[in-house]
Protein backbone atom coordinates (compact mmCIF):
# COMPACT_ATOMS: atom_id res chain seq x y z
CA UNK A 1 0.00 0.00 0.00
CA UNK A 2 1.26 3.44 -0.84
CA UNK A 3 1.48 5.92 1.73
CA UNK A 4 0.64 8.76 -0.71
CA UNK A 5 -1.08 11.89 1.14
CA UNK A 6 -3.72 14.04 -0.97
CA UNK A 7 -2.55 16.39 -2.75
CA UNK A 8 -3.65 19.14 -0.26
CA UNK A 9 -1.79 17.30 2.59
CA UNK A 10 1.80 18.98 3.72
CA UNK A 11 4.90 17.19 2.05
CA UNK A 12 6.84 18.86 5.33
CA UNK A 13 5.33 19.52 8.28
CA UNK A 14 7.27 20.69 11.49
CA UNK A 15 5.94 21.61 14.70
CA UNK A 16 7.79 23.14 17.86
CA UNK A 17 10.58 20.97 16.70
CA UNK A 18 13.55 21.35 19.29
CA UNK A 19 16.98 20.15 19.34
CA UNK A 20 19.53 20.69 22.38
CA UNK A 21 22.95 19.75 22.52
CA UNK A 22 24.43 19.38 26.03
CA UNK A 23 22.57 22.49 27.85
CA UNK A 24 22.27 24.33 24.59
CA UNK A 25 19.25 25.20 22.58
CA UNK A 26 20.19 24.71 19.28
CA UNK A 27 15.92 24.64 17.65
CA UNK A 28 14.36 26.48 20.08
CA UNK A 29 10.19 25.18 18.85
CA UNK A 30 10.98 25.82 14.69
CA UNK A 31 7.27 25.79 13.08
CA UNK A 32 7.08 25.57 9.11
CA UNK A 33 5.14 23.52 6.24
CA UNK A 34 6.59 22.93 3.03
CA UNK A 35 3.37 21.95 0.32
CA UNK A 36 3.45 19.64 -2.88
CA UNK A 37 5.56 21.13 -5.36
CA UNK A 38 6.73 24.35 -3.67
CA UNK A 39 10.88 25.06 -3.86
CA UNK A 40 11.64 26.63 0.16
CA UNK A 41 15.04 27.86 1.34
CA UNK A 42 15.67 27.97 4.71
CA UNK A 43 18.28 31.28 5.33
CA UNK A 44 20.17 31.89 8.37
CA UNK A 45 23.38 32.83 9.32
CA UNK A 46 25.83 30.26 9.87
CA UNK A 47 25.05 28.50 13.04
CA UNK A 48 21.25 29.08 12.98
CA UNK A 49 20.70 25.42 13.23
CA UNK A 50 19.85 25.14 9.26
CA UNK A 51 22.09 22.21 9.07
CA UNK A 52 20.53 20.50 12.02
CA UNK A 53 16.70 21.15 10.48
CA UNK A 54 17.58 19.78 7.21
CA UNK A 55 19.24 16.58 8.64
CA UNK A 56 16.28 15.81 11.09
CA UNK A 57 13.88 15.72 8.21
CA UNK A 58 15.86 13.49 6.14
CA UNK A 59 16.29 10.95 9.45
CA UNK A 60 19.39 11.25 9.38
CA UNK A 61 19.10 13.30 13.26
CA UNK A 62 17.26 12.43 16.42
CA UNK A 63 15.12 15.16 17.49
CA UNK A 64 14.90 16.24 21.10
CA UNK A 65 11.10 16.92 21.02
CA UNK A 66 8.75 18.48 18.67
CA UNK A 67 6.55 16.89 15.92
CA UNK A 68 7.67 16.54 12.45
CA UNK A 69 5.77 14.85 9.54
CA UNK A 70 7.75 14.13 6.14
CA UNK A 71 5.94 12.84 3.49
CA UNK A 72 3.27 11.74 6.14
CA UNK A 73 5.55 9.53 7.92
CA UNK A 74 7.84 10.45 11.07
CA UNK A 75 11.48 10.32 9.64
CA UNK A 76 13.03 9.00 12.87
CA UNK A 77 11.44 5.90 11.98
CA UNK A 78 10.90 6.53 8.33
CA UNK A 79 11.20 2.71 6.55
CA UNK A 80 12.61 1.89 3.51
CA UNK A 81 9.83 2.58 1.52
CA UNK A 82 9.67 6.51 3.12
CA UNK A 83 13.31 6.85 2.34
CA UNK A 84 12.59 5.82 -1.61
CA UNK A 85 10.94 8.95 -1.55
CA UNK A 86 13.36 11.43 -0.62
CA UNK A 87 16.31 12.47 -2.42
CA UNK A 88 19.33 13.76 -0.20
CA UNK A 89 21.95 15.58 -2.16
CA UNK A 90 25.06 14.89 -0.07
CA UNK A 91 28.68 17.07 -0.89
CA UNK A 92 30.98 14.49 -2.44
CA UNK A 93 34.61 14.90 -1.34
CA UNK A 94 36.35 11.73 -2.79
CA UNK A 95 33.72 8.70 -2.17
CA UNK A 96 33.19 6.06 -5.08
CA UNK A 97 36.44 7.53 -6.87
CA UNK A 98 37.63 4.48 -8.68
CA UNK A 99 33.68 4.59 -10.32
CA UNK A 100 32.75 5.58 -13.22
CA UNK A 101 29.63 7.60 -13.81
CA UNK A 102 26.87 5.53 -15.59
CA UNK A 103 28.47 2.84 -13.53
CA UNK A 104 27.35 4.36 -10.24
CA UNK A 105 24.26 6.14 -11.34
CA UNK A 106 22.61 2.63 -12.40
CA UNK A 107 24.22 0.93 -9.32
CA UNK A 108 22.55 3.26 -7.37
CA UNK A 109 19.25 3.60 -9.12
CA UNK A 110 18.61 -0.49 -8.68
CA UNK A 111 18.34 0.16 -4.98
CA UNK A 112 14.84 2.52 -6.06
CA UNK A 113 13.42 -0.30 -8.92
CA UNK A 114 10.96 -1.74 -6.03
CA UNK A 115 9.47 1.47 -5.27
CA UNK A 116 7.45 2.37 -8.40
CA UNK A 117 4.22 3.58 -8.16
CA UNK A 118 1.45 4.02 -10.69
CA UNK A 119 2.32 8.24 -10.94
CA UNK A 120 6.40 7.15 -10.48
CA UNK A 121 8.41 5.29 -12.74
CA UNK A 122 11.84 4.52 -10.46
CA UNK A 123 14.30 4.89 -10.66
CA UNK A 124 15.19 7.33 -13.31
CA UNK A 125 16.88 5.92 -16.81
CA UNK A 126 20.39 6.55 -16.14
CA UNK A 127 21.23 7.87 -19.95
CA UNK A 128 18.28 10.19 -19.43
CA UNK A 129 19.69 11.31 -16.11
CA UNK A 130 23.09 12.10 -17.93
CA UNK A 131 21.41 14.22 -19.85
CA UNK A 132 19.57 16.40 -17.75
CA UNK A 133 22.66 16.76 -15.23
CA UNK A 134 24.82 17.95 -18.41
CA UNK A 135 27.27 14.64 -17.88
CA UNK A 136 26.57 12.58 -20.69
CA UNK A 137 29.85 13.17 -21.49
CA UNK A 138 31.33 12.07 -18.99
CA UNK A 139 29.59 9.02 -18.83
CA UNK A 140 32.22 6.45 -18.68
CA UNK A 141 34.77 8.86 -16.55
CA UNK A 142 36.16 7.90 -13.43
CA UNK A 143 34.84 9.62 -10.51
CA UNK A 144 37.59 10.68 -9.50
CA UNK A 145 38.78 12.22 -12.28
CA UNK A 146 35.91 14.76 -12.24
CA UNK A 147 36.01 19.07 -11.90
CA UNK A 148 34.64 19.99 -9.19
CA UNK A 149 31.33 21.55 -10.64
CA UNK A 150 31.20 18.21 -13.15
CA UNK A 151 30.98 15.99 -9.07
CA UNK A 152 28.37 18.49 -7.83
CA UNK A 153 26.22 17.71 -11.08
CA UNK A 154 27.06 14.46 -10.13
CA UNK A 155 26.22 14.70 -6.73
CA UNK A 156 22.47 16.26 -7.98
CA UNK A 157 22.04 13.20 -9.91
CA UNK A 158 22.42 10.77 -7.56
CA UNK A 159 20.70 12.64 -5.23
CA UNK A 160 17.47 12.79 -7.88
CA UNK A 161 18.19 8.74 -9.20
CA UNK A 162 15.25 7.67 -7.71
CA UNK A 163 12.52 10.48 -8.81
CA UNK A 164 11.92 11.96 -5.09
CA UNK A 165 9.00 13.70 -4.32
CA UNK A 166 10.76 15.30 -1.90
CA UNK A 167 14.80 16.55 -2.38
CA UNK A 168 16.64 18.01 0.51
CA UNK A 169 19.92 20.57 -1.07
CA UNK A 170 22.35 21.37 1.74
CA UNK A 171 24.17 24.38 1.49
CA UNK A 172 24.00 23.13 -2.15
CA UNK A 173 26.67 25.74 -3.85
CA UNK A 174 29.12 26.16 -1.30
CA UNK A 175 32.77 26.72 -2.80
CA UNK A 176 31.42 27.44 -5.85
CA UNK A 177 32.70 30.10 -8.14
CA UNK A 178 29.72 32.59 -9.99
CA UNK A 179 30.00 30.75 -13.01
CA UNK A 180 29.36 26.85 -11.12
CA UNK A 181 26.71 28.87 -8.94
CA UNK A 182 24.58 29.96 -12.05
CA UNK A 183 24.91 26.65 -13.75
CA UNK A 184 23.46 24.38 -10.43
CA UNK A 185 20.62 27.11 -9.63
CA UNK A 186 19.61 26.78 -13.71
CA UNK A 187 19.64 23.05 -12.91
CA UNK A 188 17.35 23.61 -9.82
CA UNK A 189 14.86 25.61 -11.86
CA UNK A 190 14.88 22.79 -14.59
CA UNK A 191 14.11 19.58 -11.77
CA UNK A 192 11.43 21.87 -10.36
CA UNK A 193 9.82 22.39 -14.11
CA UNK A 194 9.96 19.36 -15.13
CA UNK A 195 8.66 17.30 -11.93
CA UNK A 196 6.37 18.33 -9.07
CA UNK A 197 9.41 17.81 -6.86
CA UNK A 198 9.36 19.53 -3.95
CA UNK A 199 12.63 21.21 -2.52
CA UNK A 200 13.86 22.48 0.79
CA UNK A 201 17.31 23.71 0.43
CA UNK A 202 19.38 25.03 3.10
CA UNK A 203 21.75 28.65 2.46
CA UNK A 204 23.02 31.59 4.23
CA UNK A 205 23.12 33.30 0.68
CA UNK A 206 20.70 35.40 0.24
CA UNK A 207 21.17 36.29 -3.20
CA UNK A 208 20.76 32.13 -4.09
CA UNK A 209 17.68 32.30 -1.49
CA UNK A 210 16.09 34.92 -3.84
CA UNK A 211 17.18 33.20 -6.72
CA UNK A 212 15.98 29.38 -6.36
CA UNK A 213 12.67 30.11 -3.58
CA UNK A 214 9.12 30.22 -3.95
CA UNK A 215 8.92 30.92 -0.26
CA UNK A 216 12.06 31.85 1.87
CA UNK A 217 12.05 30.43 5.84
CA UNK A 218 14.15 33.07 8.14
CA UNK A 219 15.74 30.53 10.89
CA UNK A 220 17.87 32.88 13.61
CA UNK A 221 18.18 31.95 16.96
CA UNK A 222 16.56 28.57 17.10
CA UNK A 223 13.46 30.02 15.45
CA UNK A 224 11.74 30.54 12.25
CA UNK A 225 11.53 34.37 12.29
CA UNK A 226 10.07 34.73 8.77
CA UNK A 227 8.08 32.77 6.79
CA UNK A 228 7.18 34.24 2.78
CA UNK A 229 8.07 34.50 -0.58
CA UNK A 230 11.18 36.63 -1.48
CA UNK A 231 8.47 40.11 -2.32
CA UNK A 232 6.00 39.80 0.71
CA UNK A 233 9.52 39.95 3.17
CA UNK A 234 10.73 42.89 1.55
CA UNK A 235 7.28 44.49 1.76
CA UNK A 236 6.61 43.03 5.27
CA UNK A 237 9.50 45.03 7.24
CA UNK A 238 9.68 48.75 5.90
CA UNK A 239 6.69 49.05 3.17
CA UNK A 240 8.69 52.07 2.43
CA UNK A 241 10.92 52.97 -0.48
CA UNK A 242 14.33 54.96 -0.37
CA UNK A 243 14.23 58.08 -3.22
CA UNK A 244 17.46 59.59 -4.19
CA UNK A 245 17.84 62.74 -6.49
CA UNK A 246 19.92 65.73 -6.95
CA UNK A 247 18.40 69.43 -7.75
CA UNK A 248 21.08 72.39 -7.89
CA UNK A 249 24.09 70.46 -7.56
CA UNK A 250 23.24 68.85 -4.05
CA UNK A 251 21.94 65.53 -3.06
CA UNK A 252 18.69 64.02 -0.81
CA UNK A 253 17.72 61.22 0.18
CA UNK A 254 13.74 60.69 1.08
CA UNK A 255 11.48 57.46 2.23
CA UNK A 256 8.25 57.40 1.49
CA UNK A 257 5.33 54.44 1.55
CA UNK A 258 3.87 55.60 -1.98
CA UNK A 259 6.99 56.37 -4.21
CA UNK A 260 4.91 56.56 -7.25
CA UNK A 261 3.04 59.75 -5.69
CA UNK A 262 6.10 61.28 -4.11
CA UNK A 263 8.19 61.53 -7.35
CA UNK A 264 5.48 62.76 -8.85
CA UNK A 265 4.82 65.73 -6.86
CA UNK A 266 8.63 66.47 -7.14
CA UNK A 267 8.42 66.98 -11.01
CA UNK A 268 5.60 69.07 -9.84
CA UNK A 269 7.24 71.29 -7.72
CA UNK A 270 10.93 71.44 -9.41
CA UNK A 271 10.63 70.18 -12.96
CA UNK A 272 13.64 70.06 -14.98
CA UNK A 273 15.83 70.71 -11.89
CA UNK A 274 15.92 66.97 -10.86
CA UNK A 275 18.72 64.76 -11.90
CA UNK A 276 20.15 61.88 -11.23
CA UNK A 277 16.48 60.38 -9.97
CA UNK A 278 16.80 56.86 -8.29
CA UNK A 279 13.25 54.73 -6.78
CA UNK A 280 14.89 51.50 -4.93
CA UNK A 281 12.58 49.50 -2.77
CA UNK A 282 13.75 47.76 0.17
CA UNK A 283 15.92 44.79 -0.50
CA UNK A 284 15.45 41.28 0.92
CA UNK A 285 18.65 41.73 2.33
CA UNK A 286 18.07 44.81 4.30
CA UNK A 287 14.22 42.99 5.52
CA UNK A 288 17.18 40.14 6.35
CA UNK A 289 19.58 41.96 8.44
CA UNK A 290 16.19 43.58 10.19
CA UNK A 291 14.90 40.36 10.88
CA UNK A 292 17.92 38.94 11.91
CA UNK A 293 18.72 41.38 13.91
CA UNK A 294 15.59 41.78 15.97
CA UNK A 295 15.17 37.86 16.84
CA UNK A 296 18.12 38.42 18.38
CA UNK A 297 17.70 41.41 20.30
CA UNK A 298 16.75 40.13 23.55
CA UNK A 299 19.87 37.71 23.29
CA UNK A 300 22.70 39.95 23.79
CA UNK A 301 25.21 36.89 24.06
CA UNK A 302 24.44 35.18 20.65
CA UNK A 303 24.01 38.78 19.22
CA UNK A 304 27.63 39.06 18.67
CA UNK A 305 28.02 36.12 16.63
CA UNK A 306 25.04 36.86 14.73
CA UNK A 307 26.54 40.72 13.36
CA UNK A 308 29.47 38.88 13.00
CA UNK A 309 27.96 36.57 10.38
CA UNK A 310 25.51 38.90 8.47
CA UNK A 311 28.40 41.71 8.51
CA UNK A 312 30.36 39.27 5.83
CA UNK B 1 10.35 -8.36 -5.17
CA UNK B 2 10.79 -7.85 -1.93
CA UNK B 3 13.23 -5.57 0.30
CA UNK B 4 16.05 -8.57 1.47
CA UNK B 5 16.17 -9.67 -2.24
CA UNK B 6 17.24 -6.59 -3.48
CA UNK B 7 19.58 -5.84 -0.94
CA UNK B 8 20.82 -8.95 -1.70
CA UNK B 9 20.96 -8.62 -5.59
CA UNK B 10 22.30 -5.43 -5.30
CA UNK B 11 24.89 -5.83 -2.71
CA UNK B 12 25.91 -8.68 -4.51
CA UNK B 13 26.40 -6.23 -7.83
CA UNK B 14 27.99 -3.92 -5.52
CA UNK B 15 31.00 -5.87 -4.45
CA UNK B 16 31.29 -7.42 -7.71
CA UNK B 17 32.26 -4.05 -9.38
CA UNK B 18 34.77 -3.27 -6.67
CA UNK B 19 36.11 -6.37 -6.88
CA UNK B 20 36.69 -5.97 -10.48
CA UNK B 21 37.72 -2.51 -9.56
CA UNK B 22 40.68 -4.08 -7.02
CA UNK B 23 41.83 -5.90 -10.14
CA UNK B 24 42.03 -3.32 -11.97
CA UNK B 25 43.25 -0.46 -10.02
CA UNK B 26 47.00 -0.24 -9.65
CA UNK B 27 47.69 0.72 -5.79
CA UNK B 28 44.97 -2.49 -5.06
CA UNK B 29 46.92 -5.24 -7.12
CA UNK B 30 50.07 -3.65 -5.42
CA UNK B 31 48.10 -4.82 -1.92
CA UNK B 32 47.45 -8.26 -4.00
CA UNK B 33 51.34 -8.90 -5.16
CA UNK B 34 52.91 -7.32 -1.83
CA UNK B 35 51.74 -10.71 0.44
CA UNK B 36 52.57 -13.38 -2.23
CA UNK B 37 55.86 -11.72 -2.54
CA UNK B 38 56.50 -11.94 0.96
CA UNK B 39 55.31 -15.69 1.15
CA UNK B 40 57.42 -16.12 -2.23
CA UNK B 41 60.77 -14.51 -0.02
CA UNK B 42 59.93 -16.34 3.38
CA UNK B 43 59.52 -19.72 1.59
CA UNK B 44 62.35 -19.35 -0.62
CA UNK B 45 65.05 -18.57 2.43
CA UNK B 46 63.50 -20.86 4.50
CA UNK B 47 63.50 -23.62 1.77
CA UNK B 48 66.27 -25.51 2.88
CA UNK B 49 65.93 -25.39 6.96
CA UNK B 50 64.86 -27.99 8.80
CA UNK B 51 61.70 -27.98 11.14
CA UNK B 52 63.56 -28.96 14.31
CA UNK B 53 63.37 -32.74 15.06
CA UNK B 54 62.36 -34.09 11.58
CA UNK B 55 63.50 -33.73 8.06
CA UNK B 56 60.80 -31.35 6.95
CA UNK B 57 61.44 -28.37 4.88
CA UNK B 58 60.81 -25.49 7.38
CA UNK B 59 59.72 -23.11 4.05
CA UNK B 60 57.04 -25.49 3.39
CA UNK B 61 55.52 -25.91 6.87
CA UNK B 62 56.07 -21.95 7.49
CA UNK B 63 53.33 -21.31 4.02
CA UNK B 64 50.26 -22.79 5.45
CA UNK B 65 50.68 -21.08 8.58
CA UNK B 66 51.25 -17.56 6.47
CA UNK B 67 48.05 -17.93 4.85
CA UNK B 68 46.04 -18.90 7.25
CA UNK B 69 47.60 -15.72 9.12
CA UNK B 70 46.46 -13.46 5.70
CA UNK B 71 43.11 -14.91 5.88
CA UNK B 72 42.73 -13.59 9.35
CA UNK B 73 44.28 -10.22 8.49
CA UNK B 74 42.35 -9.74 5.53
CA UNK B 75 38.71 -10.52 7.41
CA UNK B 76 40.02 -8.35 10.25
CA UNK B 77 42.36 -5.19 9.20
CA UNK B 78 40.78 -4.87 5.38
CA UNK B 79 37.30 -4.75 6.31
CA UNK B 80 38.07 -2.30 9.22
CA UNK B 81 39.99 -0.53 6.77
CA UNK B 82 36.97 -0.21 3.71
CA UNK B 83 34.70 0.87 7.25
CA UNK B 84 36.50 3.67 8.58
CA UNK B 85 37.76 4.95 4.82
CA UNK B 86 34.27 4.81 3.72
CA UNK B 87 33.32 6.06 6.70
CA UNK B 88 35.02 9.06 6.68
CA UNK B 89 34.86 9.94 2.84
CA UNK B 90 31.03 9.49 2.85
CA UNK B 91 30.33 6.35 0.89
CA UNK B 92 28.25 5.50 3.79
CA UNK B 93 26.51 8.13 4.22
CA UNK B 94 25.54 7.76 0.15
CA UNK B 95 24.28 4.00 1.44
CA UNK B 96 22.47 5.03 4.12
CA UNK B 97 20.66 8.14 2.06
CA UNK B 98 18.94 5.17 -0.52
CA UNK B 99 16.75 2.41 0.49
CA UNK B 100 17.87 -0.93 1.76
CA UNK B 101 21.65 0.74 1.07
CA UNK B 102 22.95 -0.07 4.53
CA UNK B 103 22.58 -3.59 3.81
CA UNK B 104 23.54 -3.64 0.03
CA UNK B 105 26.94 -2.16 1.57
CA UNK B 106 27.52 -4.54 3.61
CA UNK B 107 26.45 -7.05 1.35
CA UNK B 108 29.21 -5.76 -1.22
CA UNK B 109 31.67 -5.40 1.27
CA UNK B 110 31.30 -9.07 2.58
CA UNK B 111 31.48 -10.10 -1.27
CA UNK B 112 34.39 -7.96 -2.03
CA UNK B 113 36.94 -9.22 1.16
CA UNK B 114 35.93 -12.64 0.37
CA UNK B 115 36.94 -11.96 -3.00
CA UNK B 116 39.94 -10.86 -2.30
CA UNK B 117 40.93 -13.26 0.34
CA UNK B 118 40.06 -16.10 -2.13
CA UNK B 119 42.65 -14.22 -4.87
CA UNK B 120 45.23 -13.24 -2.56
CA UNK B 121 45.12 -16.58 -1.09
CA UNK B 122 45.57 -18.54 -4.15
CA UNK B 123 48.35 -16.05 -5.24
CA UNK B 124 50.13 -16.87 -2.10
CA UNK B 125 49.88 -20.15 -2.22
CA UNK B 126 50.58 -21.09 -6.26
CA UNK B 127 54.16 -19.26 -6.72
CA UNK B 128 55.14 -20.54 -3.64
CA UNK B 129 54.53 -23.77 -4.61
CA UNK B 130 57.20 -23.98 -6.97
CA UNK B 131 60.17 -23.01 -4.66
CA UNK B 132 59.14 -25.85 -2.01
CA UNK B 133 58.65 -29.29 -1.94
CA UNK B 134 56.47 -31.51 0.60
CA UNK B 135 52.81 -29.88 0.76
CA UNK B 136 50.24 -32.19 -0.06
CA UNK B 137 46.79 -31.71 -0.45
CA UNK B 138 44.69 -34.85 -0.14
CA UNK B 139 40.95 -35.68 0.19
CA UNK B 140 41.20 -34.35 3.78
CA UNK B 141 42.67 -31.33 3.34
CA UNK B 142 40.71 -30.28 0.96
CA UNK B 143 37.35 -31.10 2.99
CA UNK B 144 39.47 -28.92 5.65
CA UNK B 145 39.81 -25.81 3.18
CA UNK B 146 35.77 -26.27 2.48
CA UNK B 147 35.37 -25.28 6.14
CA UNK B 148 37.87 -23.66 7.29
CA UNK B 149 38.36 -20.76 4.75
CA UNK B 150 34.59 -19.70 5.33
CA UNK B 151 34.99 -20.08 9.08
CA UNK B 152 37.93 -17.72 8.90
CA UNK B 153 36.39 -15.12 7.56
CA UNK B 154 33.11 -15.55 9.41
CA UNK B 155 35.38 -15.44 12.22
CA UNK B 156 36.91 -12.04 11.38
CA UNK B 157 34.88 -10.42 9.14
CA UNK B 158 32.28 -8.76 11.74
CA UNK B 159 35.10 -8.56 14.54
CA UNK B 160 37.13 -6.53 11.69
CA UNK B 161 33.58 -4.54 11.17
CA UNK B 162 33.17 -4.03 15.23
CA UNK B 163 37.07 -2.55 14.91
CA UNK B 164 36.11 -0.12 11.98
CA UNK B 165 32.86 1.17 13.26
CA UNK B 166 34.52 2.08 16.65
CA UNK B 167 37.45 3.78 15.46
CA UNK B 168 36.55 6.87 13.69
CA UNK B 169 39.81 7.89 12.60
CA UNK B 170 42.12 6.14 9.56
CA UNK B 171 45.01 6.74 11.54
CA UNK B 172 44.11 4.25 14.08
CA UNK B 173 44.44 2.03 11.37
CA UNK B 174 47.88 2.18 12.28
CA UNK B 175 47.07 1.25 16.07
CA UNK B 176 45.13 -1.86 14.84
CA UNK B 177 47.91 -3.11 12.34
CA UNK B 178 50.40 -2.52 14.97
CA UNK B 179 47.72 -4.69 17.37
CA UNK B 180 47.75 -7.64 14.30
CA UNK B 181 51.41 -7.87 14.09
CA UNK B 182 51.44 -8.35 18.26
CA UNK B 183 49.13 -11.15 17.68
CA UNK B 184 51.42 -12.89 14.82
CA UNK B 185 54.18 -12.79 16.86
CA UNK B 186 52.47 -14.96 19.40
CA UNK B 187 50.51 -17.10 17.23
CA UNK B 188 53.31 -19.59 15.83
CA UNK B 189 52.90 -18.32 12.28
CA UNK B 190 56.73 -17.70 11.49
CA UNK B 191 58.50 -19.79 14.30
CA UNK B 192 56.58 -22.75 16.31
CA UNK B 193 54.86 -21.37 19.43
CA UNK B 194 56.12 -24.17 21.51
CA UNK B 195 58.82 -22.31 21.65
CA UNK B 196 57.27 -19.46 23.13
CA UNK B 197 56.77 -19.31 26.98
CA UNK B 198 53.95 -21.09 28.35
CA UNK B 199 51.79 -17.92 29.02
CA UNK B 200 52.02 -16.52 25.77
CA UNK B 201 51.39 -19.75 24.36
CA UNK B 202 47.99 -19.47 26.16
CA UNK B 203 47.51 -15.95 24.70
CA UNK B 204 47.94 -16.67 21.21
CA UNK B 205 45.93 -19.88 21.54
CA UNK B 206 42.76 -17.56 22.51
CA UNK B 207 42.40 -15.55 19.53
CA UNK B 208 42.10 -16.54 16.24
CA UNK B 209 44.77 -16.19 14.44
CA UNK B 210 46.86 -19.38 15.80
CA UNK B 211 44.21 -21.55 14.55
CA UNK B 212 44.05 -21.33 11.12
CA UNK B 213 47.37 -21.57 11.09
CA UNK B 214 47.03 -24.72 12.64
CA UNK B 215 44.17 -25.43 10.37
CA UNK B 216 45.81 -25.00 7.43
CA UNK B 217 49.06 -26.57 7.99
CA UNK B 218 46.48 -29.65 9.29
CA UNK B 219 45.26 -29.35 5.50
CA UNK B 220 48.70 -28.86 3.67
CA UNK B 221 51.17 -31.21 5.66
CA UNK B 222 51.40 -34.42 6.24
CA UNK B 223 49.77 -35.55 9.65
CA UNK B 224 52.79 -36.68 10.79
CA UNK B 225 53.98 -33.25 11.30
CA UNK B 226 51.33 -32.64 13.94
CA UNK B 227 54.11 -34.10 16.24
CA UNK B 228 55.50 -30.99 16.25
CA UNK B 229 52.18 -29.23 17.50
CA UNK B 230 51.31 -28.21 20.82
CA UNK B 231 49.50 -31.50 22.33
CA UNK B 232 51.34 -33.59 19.19
CA UNK B 233 47.87 -32.80 17.54
CA UNK B 234 46.14 -31.19 14.67
CA UNK B 235 43.62 -30.35 17.32
CA UNK B 236 41.09 -29.65 14.90
CA UNK B 237 37.79 -30.21 17.01
CA UNK B 238 39.49 -27.48 19.34
CA UNK B 239 40.26 -25.35 16.30
CA UNK B 240 36.77 -25.18 14.99
CA UNK B 241 35.44 -24.77 18.58
CA UNK B 242 37.80 -21.83 19.05
CA UNK B 243 37.22 -20.00 15.44
CA UNK B 244 33.49 -20.82 15.51
CA UNK B 245 33.40 -18.98 19.00
CA UNK B 246 34.75 -15.83 17.70
CA UNK B 247 32.04 -16.14 14.91
CA UNK B 248 29.23 -16.08 17.07
CA UNK B 249 30.95 -13.09 19.09
CA UNK B 250 31.29 -11.10 15.89
CA UNK B 251 28.14 -11.77 14.44
CA UNK B 252 26.42 -10.73 18.12
CA UNK B 253 28.37 -7.62 18.41
CA UNK B 254 28.59 -6.49 14.71
CA UNK B 255 24.65 -5.78 14.19
CA UNK B 256 24.93 -3.47 17.44
CA UNK B 257 27.55 -1.90 16.70
CA UNK B 258 27.00 -1.23 12.79
CA UNK B 259 23.73 0.08 13.73
CA UNK B 260 25.01 2.73 16.40
CA UNK B 261 27.55 3.69 13.89
CA UNK B 262 25.94 3.89 10.99
CA UNK B 263 22.84 5.98 13.15
CA UNK B 264 25.18 8.35 13.63
CA UNK B 265 26.48 9.60 9.88
CA UNK B 266 25.18 12.60 8.66
CA UNK B 267 26.26 15.01 6.23
CA UNK B 268 27.92 17.28 9.30
CA UNK B 269 29.54 14.05 10.95
CA UNK B 270 31.18 13.70 7.04
CA UNK B 271 32.15 17.23 6.58
CA UNK B 272 33.56 17.73 9.86
CA UNK B 273 35.49 14.49 9.85
CA UNK B 274 36.35 16.35 5.88
CA UNK B 275 37.41 19.30 7.66
CA UNK B 276 39.58 17.70 10.07
CA UNK B 277 41.61 15.76 7.21
CA UNK B 278 42.21 18.63 5.20
CA UNK B 279 43.65 20.82 8.34
CA UNK B 280 46.31 17.58 8.72
CA UNK B 281 47.25 17.24 4.72
CA UNK B 282 46.49 19.78 3.01
CA UNK B 283 45.21 18.76 -0.78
Amino acid sequence: MEAFGTADEPVIDVRDLRMRYGTKDVLDGVNFVARRGEVLALLGPNGAGKTTTIEILEGFRMRSAGEVRVLGDDPATGGERWRARLGVVLQSWRDHGKWRVRELLGHLGTYYADYSTSQINRPWPVDELLEVVGLTGQRDTRIGRLSGGQRRRLDVAIGIVGRPELLFLDEPTVGFDVAARREFHDLVHRLTDVDDTTVLLTTHDLDEAEKLADRILILAGGRIVADGSPDELARRVAGETEVRWTRDGSRYVHSAADATGFVRELFAQYGEDIADLEVRPTSLEDTYMTLVRESEAGRAADAVDVFAAVAR
Amino acid sequence: MSAASTALRTGVARGGIEFRQSLTTGLDLWTYLFPSLVALITVFFMRDARVPGTEFSLGASTLPGFLGMNLALTGLATVAQLLVTDREDGTLLRAKAVPTGMSGYLIGKIVLVGGMALVGFVLQLVPALFVVDGLQLDANGWLTLCWLIPLALVATMPLGAVLGSIFDNPRSIGLIMFTMFGLIAISGIFYPITALPGWLQGLGQVFPIYWMGLGMRSAFLPDAMAAVELGGSWRTLEGFGVLGLWAVLGLLLAPVVLRRMARRESGSAVAARREKAMSRAPM
